[in-house]
């Protein structure tokens, strides 16, 4: 378990870290969320004993990470996978780190099968890309095969595979009762991965809690409603009926509408009653993303401005968005997880949710109805991590191989 | 338990030490420039040693003239000495280092002894190297190993090529970054302290800089009025490296990695 108590850490004048007090439960991954410069990479550092904290205390175990007993043994960290010299073999760089720890060589050539890296562990790692360093960082490390892992934006770099990969991995080292401590700004990965959350913006705690209760904490649930391409007096006429009916609707870009306030089965008699056809009805949960970014929108520290480029082009004439202007609390797009990309003319081909059976024309694809799944993307996102996470010969506790590493 | 721990971190010293090519090239580069220079200079000495003054005759030290490599060579160990412990920060990897032994005096200890016995080594042959091949390049006017103080010359040639990667070492643990240590050592020992030390006005003083007061150790005839001995000379260089360090292993010690 870590614990931290008033961690804060200041740089001068600058405070990068403040009074920040949480606990990383074992058997569980958390995520630590925050965007760019929120002081997480700091926090890591000062978990590890490479940073002083100006004030209060962070502990593994109950220990100071400098007094640990046998400190690799116990905590193994990914802070930055650029953190090896060029000009070493990925087997060497993990050679020696093994040594550092008294760990025995042939744990080298375990990991770098568990990372799949075996067939460049002889080359220099020079010519290395980010992803195969992450790969690196990672399998240094599981060399000590620790209870308490630290991974800092592990997926940064990372093809989809590879993240698919790094997702199960965390989950598997979890399962087997670890401390797994993950770091990233990337919402909708944490989504997939963590159980619980710490988030932090300017260096100060903003949530601790379950990733169920923080989504349910800052978000509400909507529908999405389509009605027929082609038809826009159709989808003004159902906009007023819900509007009259209390519920707020809001355009997605795509076309279809966003309701909230009113529950399914009334957005389908509403429709009913104003003879507007529906091409789909699902439930959404609000993603993680959402949820994130309205509670980090003050605490930004690196916010972009609208790129002028005068006397650089003639000003272009605005141009009209795909689905006509729309209010800036949409400002930021709906995360691409809960939203498949739809063709122009949406056909069954594209497998619509179990859970909107409303009009579409019988999707031959859909799986059995009744399943409730609230976000309609990460359902097959889900099925894919189990089928890929199936197949592993790897028992917990060993993970010397997986399938998916075979490359 | 605490032998183990530091036979373990030693042992993964030499496996960063022997895995990177900058080791071989370091070193190569500073056994080849040393014995060719030197071997160069010795050649040119005897070709003109007629056209020497009487003084510079009189005062003449073969031994001393075979190690005139050393100047140039001693670059090629101090970046040896540079690229051990930069090569740390450059890439970040101290942190994994550091992680993996939270005893940072152990760390540097480790790293510092292995690095110095390899610089140590690869000094004394160089400098037995830079001896024979300069003597058989001054023809009639070599010496011998037997002759008093030249034994102590050569093994005092490697000594000196050992301290002064040290003394890189130490350097580079205060200043972290390759290009800050590279822009600072090799402009230093290359120019800054020769000028120094052969300017009357700074003489007195540039005496004392590290190389100047090592390279005494080489010389067999005393050829100006120092005021210290080759040993006094070596000593003095020792306390500049026991500087760099302790300021190395201070800082290592107090700041973030």
């Amino acid at each position: 378990m870590i614990e931290a108590v008033g961690l804060t850490k200041s740089y001068g004048q600058k405070t990068a870290v403040h009074n920040l007090s949480f606990r990383v439960q074992p058997g569980k991954v958390t995520g630590f969320l925050g965007p760019n410069g929120a002081g997480k990479s700091t926090t890591m550092r000062m978990i590890l004993g490479l940073d002083a904290p100006s004030s209060g205390s962070v502990t593994i175990g109950g220990y100071p990470y400098r007094q640990l007993p046998n400190a690799a043994r116990t905590v193994g960290a990914l802070l930055d996978a650029n953190a090896k010299h060029g000009g070493r073999s990925a087997r060497a760089h993990l050679l020696c780190l093994a040594q550092l720890s008294g760990i025995p060589a042939r744990r080298v050539e375990e990991v770098l099968g568990v990372v799949g890296l075996q067939d460049v562990a002889g080359k220099r790692s020079k010519g290395f890309s980010l992803g195969m360093g992450q790969r690196l960082g990672i399998a240094a490390a599981l060399l000590g095969d620790p209870q308490v892992l630290l991974f800092d934006e592990p997926v940064n770099g990372l093809d989809p595979e590879g993240i698919l990969w790094v997702r199960n991995l965390m989950r598997r080292l979890a399962a087997e009762g670890r401390t797994v401590f993950v770091s990233s700004h990337l919402m909708s990965e944490m989504a997939q991965t963590a159980d619980h959350l710490i988030v932090i913006g300017r260096g100060q705690l903003m949530a601790d809690m379950p990733v169920k209760e923080f989504i349910a904490h800052n978000s509400t649930d909507f529908a999405r409603v389509r009605t027929p391409d082609g038809a826009p007096e159709q989808r003004e006429a159902l906009a007023a009926a819900l509007t009259g009916a209390g519920a707020q609707v809001l355009p997605e870009p795509d076309g279809a509408l966003r309701v909230t306030g009113l529950p399914l089965p009334r957005i389908s008699d509403l429709a009913h009653a104003a003879d507007v056809r529906l091409w789909e009805l699902s439930p959404h949960e609000a993603s993680l993303e959402e949820a994130y970014m309205r509670m980090t929108q003050g605490a930004v520290d690196f916010r972009s401005t609208a790129d002028q480029r005068l006397g650089l082009t003639a000003p272009a004439a605005p141009q009209p968005g795909p689905g006509g202007a729309f209010p800036p609390q949409a400002g930021y797009a709906p995360p691409a997880a809960a939203q498949p990309p739809h063709p122009a003319q949406p056909l069954p081909a594209q497998p619509v949710p179990a859970a909107a059976p409303a009009a579409a024309p019988a999707p031959p694809a859909a799986p059995p109805g009744g399943h409730p799944a609230p976000a309609a993307a990460p359902a097959p996102e889900h099925a894919t991590t189990r089928l890929a996470a199936l197949p592993g010969p790897a028992a917990p506790g060993q993970d010397t191989s997986s399938p998916e590493d075979d490359r | 338990m605490d032998t183990t721990t530091a036979g373990r971190v030693l042992r993964s010293e030499w496996t960063k030490i022997t895995s990177v090519r900058s080791t071989v090239w370091t070193l190569a580069a500073a056994v080849v420039v040393t014995v060719a220079l030197g071997m160069l200079i010795s050649l040119l000495i005897r070709n003109t040693f007629d056209e020497l003054s009487t003084a510079d005759r009189i005062t003449f030290d073969p031994t001393l003239t075979s190690f005139a490599g050393t100047s140039l060579g001693q670059l090629a160990m101090i970046a040896f000495g540079i690229l051990v412990v930069s090569g740390e920060y450059s890439t970040g990897l101290i942190r994994a280092s550091l992680s993996a032994v939270p005893r940072r005096g152990l760390l540097m200890a480790a790293k510092l002894t292995v690095a110095t016995a390899l610089a140590l080594a690869v000094g004394t042959a160089t400098s037995f190297l830079a001896f024979f091949g300069g003597q058989a390049m001054l023809g009639d006017h070599r010496t011998t190993l037997g002759e008093p103080g030249v034994l102590r010359a050569v093994f005092g040639g490697g000594l000196y090529m050992g301290l002064i990667a040290l003394f890189a070492m130490g350097a580079t643990w205060m200043l972290r970054s390759p290009m800050l240590s590279f822009g600072v050592l090799m402009p230093f020992f290359f120019l800054v302290s020769s000028i120094l030390a052969n300017v009357p006005a700074t003489e007195k003083l540039g005496r004392y800089l590290p190389d100047q007061a090592g390279q005494r150790v080489m010389s067999v005839v005393e050829a100006d009025d120092r005021p210290y001995g080759p040993w006094g000379g070596l000593g003095i260089m020792a306390l500049w490296v026991i500087a760099a360090l302790l300021g190395g292993y201070l800082l290592l010690k107090k700041r973030d990695a």
